[in-house]
């Protein structure tokens, strides 16, 4: 899997980016750090939560959260690395998708991002 | 330890065998309940299973691939009703009689039973909802038209006539306290969330009590007050509070005082290698250091992972702050910290306008406690101040719109 952090650091185009196809996620400056917002789901692709850590970078996991139906891109608290669910408080690694505690047990999946020309993308 | 048993079938049970995996403790791992199912998630019972949506069907806390995968021995229909810790030995009763159950950890997750109302137990259509078999019992019940009466308007009482509403019922609350929920969340702001009964067409009456239930050939008919006022009821369901379920400890040596008495890992006082979890469990929360017993979801959770922690060597992980969440006639309430540690400092909107946010001070002004309405994002803001101590008034200023 490619270091998605390199990648936002470098935010330079990557070969993969091509080939795999990506999703327009926003512009890049429309998200301060700590923040987060979800890219809606769009025919075979998922809904998926981008975020932005206090150090800048950008992550991006599946919206929902493992536990039951919520939006971890609209409502959630980032906290360093770690995205906290509101409805029952699981926590979740924004880098790696793992289920830190309970109640969720299921890790969320995680997506690769990339900046271009001042756009973030999201890779499939 | 080579065999942990944990003895209970809900969130403390199965938040312990799955901590327990997570944490890498990879012995022999026997769960014991006394119910018949496998372990369901309660909080639904008195929400969404009441619903016409619902087809009565539970949500899974342990499915059978979970107990595949983690591994482990599932003694349902399986009582235990006795200790004994010198011997290491937990006594149970199953359908084939007694047996015993030798362990070398223990973790006792057999949470609270409700509260009765005294001389009811017979009465056909006298209910509590504690279980699945208690849920569907109510749920068949339930129909438009039908007069149903709830003694208590706590957490059940509440969630209850807000389903029962939805359906056509006619719902009468009959609450001992002038304001149901007033211990909780203080007399303002309890009486505000109380309000939204009767805004919905449910009657309340505060500052009452049930005088005798009144039946008809074994079947419910009315319910008598105190004030002498009779309510007609084709169900009476009793949501009074719960008292944790420890008669099988009696004789075991265990500190058993309105729960299980635990030190700050959960181990049992004066019993190394014996855990208590969830509901059952009395314990020096770290961040308010004096015994707390705490009947919320997410505390089973937050306690099996230190319980975890413990037995297999790891640090103790950081506990958050109580939390608890309560739907009620479509507006989900939200409460972190403990409000009843402080008295409310600011009162912001209303429940029925779906923007409530009160804050709660202890006695140095540090925030204690919140409660907020259908805006779960400004719940965790609130949370992570609450955790910091920060003043009252500064997350007021900070986090709430003045009030026009
Ligand atoms: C209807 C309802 C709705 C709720 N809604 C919410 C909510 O919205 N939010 C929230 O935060 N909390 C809610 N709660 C509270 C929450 O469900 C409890 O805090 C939680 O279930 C505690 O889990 P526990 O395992 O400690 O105890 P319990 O859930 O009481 O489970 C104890 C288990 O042990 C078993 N047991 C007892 N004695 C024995 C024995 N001698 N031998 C073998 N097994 C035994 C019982 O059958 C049961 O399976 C709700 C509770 C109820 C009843
Ligand atoms: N959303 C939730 O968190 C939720 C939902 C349902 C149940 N639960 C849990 O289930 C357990 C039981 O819930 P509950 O609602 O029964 O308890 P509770 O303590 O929340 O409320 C009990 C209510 O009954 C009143 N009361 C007590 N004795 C009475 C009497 N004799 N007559 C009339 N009123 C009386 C009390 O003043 C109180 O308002 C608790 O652990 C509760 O936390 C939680
Ligand atoms: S839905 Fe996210 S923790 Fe429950």
């Amino acid at each position: 899997m490619t270091n998605s952090d390199d990648i936002a650091e470098k935010g330079t185009p990557m070969e993969t980016a091509q080939t795999i196809g990506r999703r327009f996620a926003c512009n890049e400056g429309d998200l301060a750090p700590g923040e987060s917002m979800t890219v809606p789901a769009d025919g075979e692709d998922i809904a998926v939560a981008l975020y932005r850590n206090d150090d800048g970078e950008y992550f991006a996991t599946a919206d929902t959260c493992t536990h039951e139906d919520w939006s971890l891109g609209e409502d959630s608290d980032l906290e360093g690395n770690e995205v906290v669910c509101p409805l029952h408080m699981a926590r979740f690694d924004i880098r790696s998708g793992e289920a830190l505690c309970f109640p969720a047990t299921i890790a969320l999946q995680t997506f690769d991002v990339v900046c271009e020309d001042g756009k973030v993308y999201v890779l499939r | 330890m080579n065999r942990i048993v944990v003895v209970g079938g809900s969130t403390g049970a199965v938040r312990s065998v799955q901590a327990l995996r997570r944490a890498g403790y990879d012995g022999e791992l026997v769960l014991v309940s006394d119910e018949a199912h496998l372990p369901y998630d309660r909080p639904p019972l008195s929400k969404d299973l009441l619903a016409p949506e619902s087809d009565g069907s539970p949500v899974p806390l342990l499915t059978a691939e979970d107990v595949e995968r983690l591994d482990l021995d599932v003694r349902l229909g399986t009582r235990a009703v006795g200790l004994e810790p010198a011997n290491r030995t937990l006594h149970v009763v199953d359908d084939e009689g007694p047996s015993a159950i030798v362990y070398d950890g223990l973790v006792v997750a057999t949470g609270v039973q409700p509260r009765r109302l005294p001389g009811t137990d017979h009465i056909d259509g006298v209910h509590v909802i504690r279980t699945l078999e208690d849920a569907r019992a109510v749920r068949d019940r339930l129909g438009e038209g039908r007069r149903a009466v709830v003694v208590g308007a706590g957490f059940i009482g509440a969630e209850f006539a807000s389903v029962a509403r939805a359906r056509g019922v006619e719902v009468t609350l009959v609450e001992a306290q002038e304001v149901p929920l007033a211990h909780v969340l203080g007399r303002e702001v309890a009486a505000e969330v109380a309000s939204v009964h009767e805004a919905q067409g449910a009657r309340l009456m505060a500052g009452r009590s049930v005088a005798e239930v009144v039946t008809d050939q074994g079947q419910v008919r009315a319910v008598r007050l105190d004030d002498g006022t009779e309510l007609p009821a084709d169900l009476v369901v009793v949501g009074i509070g719960a008292t944790p379920a420890t008669d099988w400890l009696v004789g075991s040596g265990l500190p058993v005082d309105d729960g299980v008495e635990c030190d700050v890992d959960l181990q049992v006082v004066g019993h190394p290698g014996i855990y208590a979890v969830g509901d059952v469990a009395r314990w020096p929360h770290p961040a308010y250091g004096r015994p707390l017993r705490i009947e919320h979801w997410t505390n089973a959770g937050d306690q099996a992972e230190v319980v975890a922690a413990h037995v297999v060597g790891r640090d103790r992980p950081n506990v958050p702050l109580p939390y608890v969440w309560s739907d009620q006639y479509g507006h989900r309430i939200q409460i972190v910290g403990r409000p009843a540690d402080g008295v409310a400092v600011a009162v912001h909107g209303s429940v029925a306008g779906g923007d409530l946010a009160a804050l709660y001070a202890g006695p140095d002004g540090r925030l204690v406690g919140a409660v907020v309405v259908d805006d779960p994002r400004l719940l965790m803001r609130l949370r992570k101040a609450a955790t910091a101590g920060t003043p009252a008034g500064e997350v007021e200023r900070a986090l709430l719109t003045p009030a026009s």
